[in-house]
């Protein structure tokens, strides 16, 4: 680590933050639906819209209706999704004449693009035509996103208002955060893009002859949209199969810091939006800072873990100074290069820009953890936020009750009905990762696609329904998830990871929405002071993580141990 | 009280008690009772399990019988720990409960068959057992017979003992109409008679739910012990999935480790601390509640306390003595204020009111006067007529009273009465105080010549005496405390809005309604809880009733109306309306102490990772025993430590559990900063030290 490598990491992290303030005050605004500047423009649009599909604006839904019309939209965007990719031989801009997309992967990539994991068992380059990434895939990464921001914005609801019967309008919702924050956001970082270099291009591969005379085929595209919303919209799925290392999708150090930027900065905004439409923007900038906690010792673990590199190639007489280089991309460095691999598990985006197979062991055990405590550092955007509003609420019950009254959570009282909703939620991702992982850890025809034995195959096995169920869709690599039973499997992984986690978050969001606000008093335990935020990180921790641990044990942690004992697999 | 709390209190470490709960503890054993704690339930499953694989151990000599026969010991004593923290509790109140029975059996009741019948004696009486009375019956009781239920006296008058129920033995009156009309079932009237209309079911009487709630035997989750069962279950649940798939991970790195192993790593994880002392802290909750003399009828009532954010307290009672007293003697410009003091001390000797009781008390204690011996007086006793008091000399007389009475007595008009006087008797009664005129009057003979002496007198006033609403010293301070706990306290009172800012200024309350009505009470209840908070008080009348029913918590006086009783969900034995400020206290209490052991068990579990995981899996992978940082002394020892430390931690923390944590009056943030570091951090960092010493232990005796 040296001191140059945090200063990078502080820039970042700064620019993040600066940004997040502004863009989360504006979005505050635009959901709550006041006039902003944006709305001399799109405020017609917007209009447009309902008046095309029939929807009344100002009639808001309770949970049900909400969570109703989320489902049904999804349950089309699925339908339509699977139909591109099953039929794109026959649909326009295919340069290269792909075939359709066989139906066991076409249903894994469908249903994987409509979660926000973008868990991508492919190489796009190899399989999508242009009008799949476009049409298809990119459009689910804007639907997707504003879809995470509505039902974030449905939980925000259940704080603000007081004894309330409804949570909003889904339709309403989803057009506004596409329409003035995901749209207008793409717009400037896909043009950010373009100038670092990256290609935007409705032009086919291009053949070129490397200096060895041999020819090697150039894949193109519209790589520089599509890159802006795969950040911004938490998305992760990459253009090409080397994702961000690719030097088209991230041609250089400055694109490198706007992909990390475009990652943070809306779910933090979203944080600080929070915290504006409850009243309390402190309460926003606590919570930032219980992720900033571990998302920073994160990075922090991964950085000291890569530049201490495997004393096993020490020995063999590499040069220790430059840590472990494996799978890394020189023009990145090690600092950045772990900022991106805490960052993109923090949050649930699973762009990658090193391999993360190839990381050390406690290197790997970061993004694996992370994304089991929840995918709430921050999180995607809007599914972060409400996974941290769920533990923000368990923490306040397993704490509040020291301060001698019934816990309550910016003023909503805590009861049983919410904690058993929260505990349902969180019960979703030990369920579907151990739970799948344990099955295929002694399934032959699952095994047969590692390609690493001992505790590094298990980690693979971790990582990928670690990824899945998280919605996060990075890839430890070294694991073919392209077989029906890995196709299937995280499928189901990713909608439990989605959809079996935010339907209870969203009935607790009904039931905190319908009660009186309670005033602060002396007497009301403290949710925006530092003591809350050391405890919200404990009860991440402890409620969120510790389960996992016999099984980390076994991988990443057993491996470490073994790798300072001179042992490799 | 205070002697009854001490008796109770010796109870707890009583040995027959210890006896009588341990053998509970064993038949609280059935997985029926105990499926209502998934906690505790799963642990009972798992022990039965671990028994049936030592037996195969054992039969078989496979394995290692002599661990999993300890292994089977520890988690069959974690479960009796938490049924016996549960049986201790609920024995508390069981010796309590019996002597209220005895109070209710056997009662024979004299029911009027013509209830309109005018004369009690005239033979229309049967008698039936009490246990068969219905409501709306009229039953005749009679000096020294036990009141057989619950009801409204419909005529006549008797001094009851209700010493059953308060455990003070000073009789009470009570009689039909009014504000003392209710008559509590199995208390005795010593004197006269009464007929009583039953108002309660048979089996619903007031004592009836009382031994029903010291014993335990109605008790239901309150809402947040619901939330906290909610809570433990998903946790265990969670856990019973990471252990239940760590077989399969297990297997795919050649690492199974035993039934037996996973066992102990499930319990350990599990939160079996708080699972097992949660329903041991709500019965020690509501027994502290019981102790102090305050019934509530539900546990929910008891938490609702620990929530209250406004409190509405009565002025009269509460926040002052009952009665105005003498604070002040103002003397007139050329009179000495110890001739005052005497004149007003001499004047008052017949006034047997509590205010010329304290006209007295203070004259004796500021002017150190002595009991004047007094020859050849006449005593002028106070009269509500003429509200004056006062003493006959031979030569002059003394008269003390209201304003305009006494100078009516002195033969002036107010507009007579020298400007200094009328001054001070504004003053007095802008600060809330009742001003006391005091007037000497002489007998003075004037001779003229050649005339028969003529008598006429001269009247003097002397000055002034300050009667006040005297503030109960201490409460001052209380409300602070509350305020620090952010509690607001407001004050009722009939008082006019000057007096009542006068007062609430000096009682540091933070808001006061002044000129109450009951209407008003209830406007301001619902505006409070309109604004979100939750309200509590206390009352006795009729006209409380409506108020009581819409608080949060309303504390009935068990001295008030059956209506009253009946509108709150608390009753106070003692009738004291102070005592809604212990109420939140313990209601906080309670809460406190389940936060801080479920804060406590939960932050356990890091420990105990650190001591099983690496135990767990250092057959297979040697390299893990790196992850021993309390250098245990060998993985089966570690495991049984770990075991072990989880079964002890229950029953060492039960005296905790039953006493509830130490409470202070401050505010939520320094609370819950103290608590985090006691229980939070403590419970971090305990573990590691227990489990550390019982390896030492179990290393020593050859146990493992």
């Amino acid at each position: 680590m040296t001191i140059n490598g945090w200063l990078q990491i502080a820039l970042v992290i700064g620019l993040v933050l600066i940004a997040a303030r502004p863009l989360g005050l504006y979005m505050a605004a635009v959901f709550d639906g006041r006039r902003t500047l944006a709305s001399v423009a799109l405020g017609p649009v917007e209009r447009g819209f309902y008046w095309l599909a029939g929807v009344s604006p100002e009639k808001e839904q309770g949970w049900l209706a909400y969570t109703g019309a989320m489902l049904m939209f999804s349950a089309l965007g699925f339908a339509s999704l699977y139909a591109i990719l099953r039929l794109q031989a026959w649909l326009p801009l295919n340069p290269q004449g792909f075939e359709g997309v066989p139906p066991d992967l076409a249903f894994n990539t469908a249903i994987s693009f409509l979660t926000n994991t973008n868990w991508q068992a492919y190489g796009g380059e190899t399989t999508m035509s242009h009008f799949s990434q476009m049409a298809g895939l990119a459009v689910h990464n804007f639907l997707s996103a504003a879809t995470g921001i509505a039902l974030a914005l449905a939980v925000t609801r259940a704080f603000s208002r007081g004894a309330a019967a409804t949570l909003g309008n889904f339709w309403v919702d989803l057009t506004r955060a596409t329409l003035y924050v995901l749209l207008p956001l793409s717009l400037l970082v896909a043009l950010a893009f373009v100038a670092t270099g990256a290609p935007q291009t409705f032009a086919g591969a291009v053949d070129a002859a490397t200096l060895e005379g041999a020819k090697q085929t150039i894949a193109l595209g519209p790589v520089a949209s599509q890159e802006a919303i795969k950040q911004l919209g938490t998305n992760g799925g990459g253009f090409f199969n080397a994702n961000a290392a690719h030097p088209f999708e991230n041609p250089n150090a400055f694109a490198n810091i706007l992909q990390i930027w475009s990652m943070l900065t809306v779910s933090a905004a979203l944080l600080v939006m929070f915290g504006k439409a409850v009243g309390a923007e402190r309460q926003g900038w606590a919570l930032l800072g219980a992720v900033g906690v571990i998302l920073l010792s994160g990075v922090a673990l991964v950085y000291a873990a890569e530049t201490a590199g495997n004393p096993l190639l020490a020995a063999l007489g590499l040069d220790p100074a430059q840590g472990n280089l494996e799978g890394k991309e020189l023009r990145f460095g090690q600092a950045l290069t772990a900022l991106y691999v805490a960052v993109t598990t923090g949050l649930s985006c699973g762009a990658v820009n090193a391999m993360h197979d190839s990381l050390t062991p406690l290197g790997g055990f970061v993004p694996l953890f992370l994304i089991q405590l929840g995918e709430v550092l921050p999180g995607g955007v809007g599914s972060g936020l409400y996974g941290l509003v769920v533990f923000a609420v368990l923490a306040v019950f397993i704490a509040g009750l020291m301060v001698g009254r019934t816990p309550e959570f910016l003023g909503k009282k805590i009861e049983a009905r919410e904690i058993k909703l929260a505990m349902l939620a969180v019960l979703i991702l030990p369920l579907a990762i151990l739970g799948f992982s344990a099955v295929a850890a002694v399934l032959p025809s699952a095994l047969a696609s590692l390609a690493n034995a001992g505790p590094h195959g298990l980690s693979e096995i971790l990582y990928t329904y670690t990824s899945a169920a998280g919605n996060n869709g990075s890839a430890f690599a070294g694991l073919n998830a392209n077989t029906p039973w890995w196709n299937v499997t995280t499928a189901i992984s990713m909608i439990l990871g989605r959809f079996g986690y935010v339907i209870p978050v969203m009935a607790m969001a009904g039931s905190l929405a319908a009660k009186k606000k309670a005033a602060p008093s002396a007497g009301t335990f403290p949710t925006d002071g530092p003591l809350f935020v050391g405890l919200l990180v404990g009860v991440i921790f402890i409620v969120g993580g510790l389960q996992f641990f016999p099984a980390l044990a076994l991988g990443p942690i057993v491996e470490h141990v073994l790798m300072l004992a001179g042992k490799t697999f | 009280m205070s002697a009854k709390f001490k008796t109770r209190r010796t109870l707890l470490f009583d040995p027959a008690l210890l006896i009588e709960a341990a053998a509970d503890s064993v038949r609280k054993l059935n997985p029926k009772t105990l499926m209502r704690n998934p906690v505790i339930f799963v642990t009972e499953v798992v022990a039965a399990l671990v028994t049936l694989l030592w037996l195969r151990d054992y039969f078989s000599a496979t394995g290692s019988p002599f661990f999993s026969g300890q292994i089977a010991a520890w988690l069959w004593f974690t479960v009796l720990f938490a049924t016996f923290a549960e049986a201790i509790a609920e024995g508390r109140g069981k010796a309590q409960a019996a002597a209220l029975r005895a109070s209710r059996s056997d009662t024979m009741a004299k029911r009027l068959i013509d209830p309109q019948g005018r004369d009690h004696l005239d033979g229309v009486i049967e008698n039936v057992n009490a246990l068969s009375l219905n409501p709306g019956d009229v039953v005749l009781v009679e000096a020294g017979d036990i009141i057989p239920s619950d009801g409204e006296i419909v005529e006549g008058v008797a001094s009851v003992n209700e010493s059953a129920i308060t455990g003070e033995s000073a009789a009470v009156i009570r009689e039909a109409g009014g504000d003392r009309s209710a008559v509590t079932g199995g208390t005795t009237v010593l004197s006269d008679w009464i007929k009583v209309r039953v108002t309660a079911q048979p089996g619903e009487t007031f004592v009836d739910r009382m031994i029903a709630l010291v014993e335990g035997a109605e008790r239901q989750k309150t809402p947040n012990e619901l939330a906290l069962s909610v809570l433990l279950a998903g946790l265990t649940l969670i856990f019973l999935i990471a252990v239940v798939t760590l077989y399969g991970l297990a297997a795919y790195s050649g690492a199974v480790p035993s039934v037996v192993v996973l066992v102990a790593l499930l319990v350990t994880l599990i939160p079996t601390t708080i699972g097992g002392l949660l329903s041991a802290i709500g019965i020690a909750g509501m027994n502290r509640l019981v102790r102090f003399n305050v019934l509530a009828t539900s546990g929910r009532a008891v938490e609702a306390a620990g929530d209250v954010d406004t409190l509405l307290l009565d002025k009269t009672g509460t926040i002052t003595f009952g009665n105005r007293m003498a604070s002040e003697f103002v003397a007139l410009p050329g009179v000495d204020s110890r001739r005052l003091a005497e004149a007003a001390l001499l004047a008052s000797l017949a006034d047997e009111t509590p205010e010329g009781r304290s006209i007295v008390a203070l004259a004796k204690g500021d002017f150190g006067l002595a009991e004047p011996e007094v020859f050849d007086a006449r005593a002028i006793p106070f009269a509500a007529q003429t509200r004056l008091s006062g003493l006959d000399l031979s030569t002059k007389s003394l008269r003390k009273g209201a304003v305009d009475s006494v100078l009516k007595f002195a033969g002036l008009s107010s507009e007579q009465a020298p400007p200094e006087f009328r001054a001070a008797v504004d003053r007095i009664s802008r600060s809330g105080g009742t001003p006391l005129a005091v007037v000497e009057t002489r007998n003075v003979q004037a001779h003229a010549v050649g005339a028969d002496a003529v008598a006429f007198t001269e009247s003097e006033l002397l000055g002034l005496i300050h009667l006040k609403d005297v503030v109960k010293p201490g409460i001052k301070a209380r409300f602070a405390a509350l305020r620090a706990m952010g509690i607001k306290t407001v004050m009722i009172t009939g008082d006019n809005p000057l007096t009542a800012a006068a007062i609430a200024t000096e009682a540091g309350v933070d808001d006061f309604l002044a000129e109450a009505t009951p209407e008003d009470k209830l406007n301001f209840i619902r505006k409070e809880q309109t604004g979100g908070r939750l309200v509590a008080m206390c009352g006795d009348g009729t006209n409380d009733a409506p108020a009581l029913a819409q608080a949060d918590v309303g504390v009935a006086m068990q001295s008030g109306t059956q209506a009253a009783r009946e509108a709150g969900n608390m009753v106070d034995l003692d009738s004291d309306p102070t005592k809604l400020i212990e109420v939140v206290e313990i209601g906080k209490q309670l809460l406190m102490t389940r936060g801080a052991l479920t804060t406590f068990s939960i932050a356990n579990d890091v420990a105990k990772y650190f001591a099983i995981l690496p135990a767990l899996f250092v057959a297979a992978y040697p390299e893990l025993g790196a992850l021993n940082v309390m250098h245990l002394a060998s993985p089966q020892s570690a495991i049984l430590s770990a075991v072990i430390f989880n079964a002890i931690i229950i029953i060492a923390l039960i005296p905790l559990a039953l006493k509830g944590v130490s409470y202070r009056a401050v505010g939520a943030a320094s609370l819950l900063r103290r608590n985090l570091l006691v229980y939070g951090l403590g419970g971090l960092a305990a573990p590691f030290v227990g489990i550390k010493l019982i390896d030492v232990a179990v290393t020593a005796l050859n146990l493992a």
